[in-house]
């Protein structure tokens, strides 16, 4: 019996609705096994009635063969089971050792904490496992792949041997996930066991053993991922065929709808996040903003919508400056926003569906009469959208967007700002955190804007949405563009050396 | 030089309540709990000191005893405050609000009860000022720090190192420090969230009974419903002025000490007897707000502090 843990007919209910229904799952001694499936597919609340979170309400749990029974976290850290949490677990003003001790703290004589001992111990299992850190920084000063790596290794400091890693790729850069990946392999090296949380089926192929399959609450089928491939895979999860291929018009007319030049945008310390920014996009183009996370995206988005003033330059939108127009203003020219962060600038999250998707507009008739607000013209409207964008909830357009799933949040804010049909939509990273299905609805809604003839500008930090997605890609670097090339001829490899700043592209001229 | 070391003598004795009831209150916003309601506990502290001294005068140990009660009232009461914020995550400057009112309203009613009238009886003697035989000869500190000098001053300078080493060199202190950042990293690695912000409310309940107590032992002779007339919140202006750090709150206690006792020199220090008095019964709390607005807002204060901890929240 090489299994480390057997998970028999797992049953966990949620009221109304079932997250796990009769569910296997075993983990071999010394494998990867990757748990896929979209979101809401039940692969967390299986992990966290492993981790002790929940407790289900039928099914058993085998621990190298023995019974037990996780009522909470501590007892599945006793009987070594460790979990890096999507998001981290960590006290940012406290060094790292700090937050690895934190909880099991080494004592000396006197009952003081002895930070020289766990500081060696930690040293010593960085060093072991090839997780570079620094023992004596603060949380707060360090990257997020060095903060997984402190999670990491506090799992590692309480001995755990079965090491679940929700979504662990979700915040890295491309060069931190391959730094993740050779991590795993050495703990996997080492006799440590993996479960390995995740939508992303590219990963999966890259690193796992086996890889389970939930739909809906139900385990579809457990596989080994060498004798797979990625489309039988993403059929699995979503349950039909899935078609990541877009199909694009040849368009040959393009016209500039925006022109940005010698654009600075401070950000919230008063340093210059983006500076002498030039760009031009163009009708039936989509121009895709890539680049690692921090290099300016987020003021630059900030700045072309209206939400932080730009410190110079101008931003030039069918024929007009528009970097001192108030937002409604720009919103009313045409510039439709697919925020980067859903929740705190797409939707009111308290508000339901109707609501949020007359944002821009209620004020207009026919949502608007007089002053005042016309309830069945907007729950019209927004039943039509719900309808068309294919917005999943469980009391329609009545429903708040607090219960809606990350996806169908998404869906709803692509609803409210495609259909205004706007000259120029700005989409900020649309499909961060989605599954294979929502991705795919999201990249043919973005096209067949671009088909219509529209103007796209798409901020992405996932390479293959960049190099899918584009026809033209703008790489920025520290708040400056370092290169424009054309996604046809663009590479991962050459992607990736603009991105980290180790080259220079060429860059058209702008007038 | 006299009135100089007489100055320094005189603001260690005022800041003591000041400092006392601030590393309380530095106890409970480090593990999350912002504690409005310092001002209240010290009024039950200062309240209880009183009625007990009064009691007890005439023993030697008699004002120990009476510190000792103040600090345990504050205590007590101290568990309402954590129970509404911490059990039912009520709003924590809500329910600071009310232990303030509550503590006039109830220090004053049994008040009335124990002595048939709306304040305590004056006690008649407590703490003597002392001057130590051999310590007072040091050169220059003994001079005010061991000369005419009340005994609770040491008490608090002891209590700067107690909580410097309890926060900085404990396990208790460490897990204290990291539940008021980010209870879910507590919480995440098997620590009890709740158990230590009960403990850490409760610290700063015993302490602010304890710097209630010193204050109407030292600084006057009955307690009245104005007797620490806003000195609990001058505490919190010293917890922000410190940084949430023992050290720093020491000096920060120590100048709104001095900042109280202005007034007692306003005539003979020249420069200041222009002015009238009332700028400095105002002086300290003028301070305060400048402390208040300079200070806030800058993030260095913990950063789940006033936030209920919910277990289910991300």
């Amino acid at each position: 019996m090489n299994n480390v843990v057997e998970m028999k007919d797992i049953t966990k209910r949620f009221p109304g609705i079932i997250a796990n229904s009769h569910v296997n799952f075993d983990l071999r001694q010394g494998e990867i096994h990757a748990l896929l499936g979209e979101n809401g597919a039940g692969k967390s609340t299986l992990m966290s009635v492993l981790f002790g979170l929940y407790q289900a309400e039928e099914g058993e749990i085998l621990i190298r063969g023995e019974k037990v029974d996780i009522k909470d976290p501590n007892v599945a850290t006793k009987i070594g089971i460790g979990m890096v949490h999507q998001h981290f677990k960590l006290v940012h003003n406290l060094s790292i050792t700090e937050n690895i001790i934190l909880g099991v703290e080494p004592k000396n004589r006197w009952h003081q904490v002895d930070l020289k001992k766990g500081r060696a111990q930690v040293v010593a299992l960085s060093e072991k496992y090839g997780l570079t850190v620094d023992p004596d920084e603060l949380i707060e000063n360090i990257t997020v792949g060095m903060q997984q790596r402190v999670e990491i290794l506090k799992m590692l400091y309480r001995n755990s041997n079965i090491l679940i890693f929700d979504e662990p790729t979700a915040v890295l850069t491309p060069q931190e996930i391959d730094d993740l990946i050779i991590v795993m392999r050495n703990l996997v090296n080492e006799g440590k066991s993996i479960i390995l949380i995740t939508h992303k089926l590219k990963e999966i192929m890259a690193i796992a053993d086996r890889c389970t399959v939930l739909r809906r609450g139900e385990c579809i089928s457990t596989v080994e991922v060498a004798k797979s491939n990625p489309s039988e895979l993403a059929e699995m999860m979503v349950g039909r065929k899935v078609n990541l291929d877009l199909n694009k018009k040849e368009i040959d007319e393009h016209k500039t709808v925006m022109k940005i030049r010698n654009l600075s945008v401070k950000d919230s310390k008063g340093l210059d996040a983006v500076k002498n920014f030039n760009l031009d996009v163009r009708t039936g183009e989509i121009m895709c903003v890539a680049g690692i996370d921090g290099n300016g995206q987020s003021e630059l988005i900030q700045g072309i919508t209206g939400l932080t003033p730009c410190s110079g330059g101008t931003i030039e939108f069918l024929g007009k400056e528009i970097q001192n127009t108030k937002i409604r203003e720009r919103t009313e020219m045409g510039l439709g926003h697919i925020p980067e962060d859903r929740q705190k600038y797409g939707l009111v999250m308290d508000f339901d569906i109707k609501e949020n998707m007359v944002l821009q507009s209620y004020f207009k008739e026919p949502f608007s009469t007089h002053g005042k607000l016309n309830k069945e013209a907007i729950k019209e409207y927004s039943d039509r959208l719900v309808e068309e964008y294919d917005v999943r909830s469980s009391q329609g357009s009545d429903t708040t967007s607090r219960s809606l799933s990350g996806g169908n949040q998404q869906k709803a804010i692509i609803a409210r700002e495609v259909d205004r049909s706007p000259a120029l939509l700005l989409a900020a990273q649309p499909t961060r955190g989605l599954d294979v299905g929502a991705i795919e609805f999201i990249h043919k809604s973005i096209v067949a804007e671009r088909d219509k003839g529209k103007a796209v500008l798409l901020f992405s930090l996932e390479l293959e949405e960049v190099l899918s997605l584009s026809d033209k890609i703008a790489v920025i670097y520290e708040g400056e563009i370092v290169g424009v090339l054309d996604a046809k001829d663009a590479t991962e490899n050459e992607l990736g050396l603009l991105m980290s700043g180790a080259k220079k592209g060429d860059l058209p001229d702008y007038e | 030089m006299d009135t100089f070391y007489g100055m320094l003598t005189l603001t260690l004795i005022y800041s003591t309540p000041i400092l006392v009831t601030a590393l309380g209150g530095m106890f409970c916003e480090k593990s999350g709990v912002v504690n409005i309601g310092l001002e209240g506990l010290m009024g039950f502290g200062a309240f209880t000191g009183a009625t007990v001294m009064y009691f007890v005068q005439g023993s030697a140990s008699g004002p120990y005893f009476a510190l000792l009660m103040g600090m345990l009232v504050g205590g007590i009461v101290s568990i309402l405050h954590a129970y509404m914020c911490i059990t039912l995550k009520s709003d924590q400057v809500i329910s600071g609000t009310a232990i303030n009112m509550f503590a006039t309203g109830v220090t004053i009613y049994m008040s009335q009860i124990i002595f048939g009238q709306q304040r305590t009886v004056a006690f008649n003697e407590s703490f003597t000022k002392t001057t130590y035989p051999l310590l007072s000869k040091i050169p220059f500190f003994g001079k005010f720090l061991f000369s005419n000098i009340y005994p609770t001053v040491f008490i608090a300078l002891i209590l700067v190192v107690i909580s410097w080493y309890v926060l900085y060199k404990t396990s208790f202190g460490l897990r204290l420090r990291a539940a008021g950042e980010n209870p879910h990293a507590v919480d995440s690695v098997g620590a009890n969230v709740t158990k230590i912000r009960y403990s850490a409310v409760i610290i700063s309940g015993l302490l602010s009974g304890l710097g209630g107590a010193m204050m109407i032992l030292t600084q006057d002779i009955q307690y009245t419903s104005v007797s620490i007339h806003g000195t609990g919140f001058i505490a919190m202006a010293a917890v922000i002025f410190g940084r949430w750090k023992p050290a720093p709150i020491l000096w920060a206690s120590l100048f709104f000490g001095l900042s109280q006792i202005l007034k007692i020199y306003s005539t003979s220090l020249g420069i200041f007897a222009a002015l009238p008095l009332e700028f400095f019964d105002s002086f300290p709390y003028i301070l305060t707000v400048i402390a208040l607005v300079v200070f806030s807002g800058k993030g260095v204060g913990p950063k789940s502090s006033g936030v209920p901890y919910d277990k289910g929240q991300r």
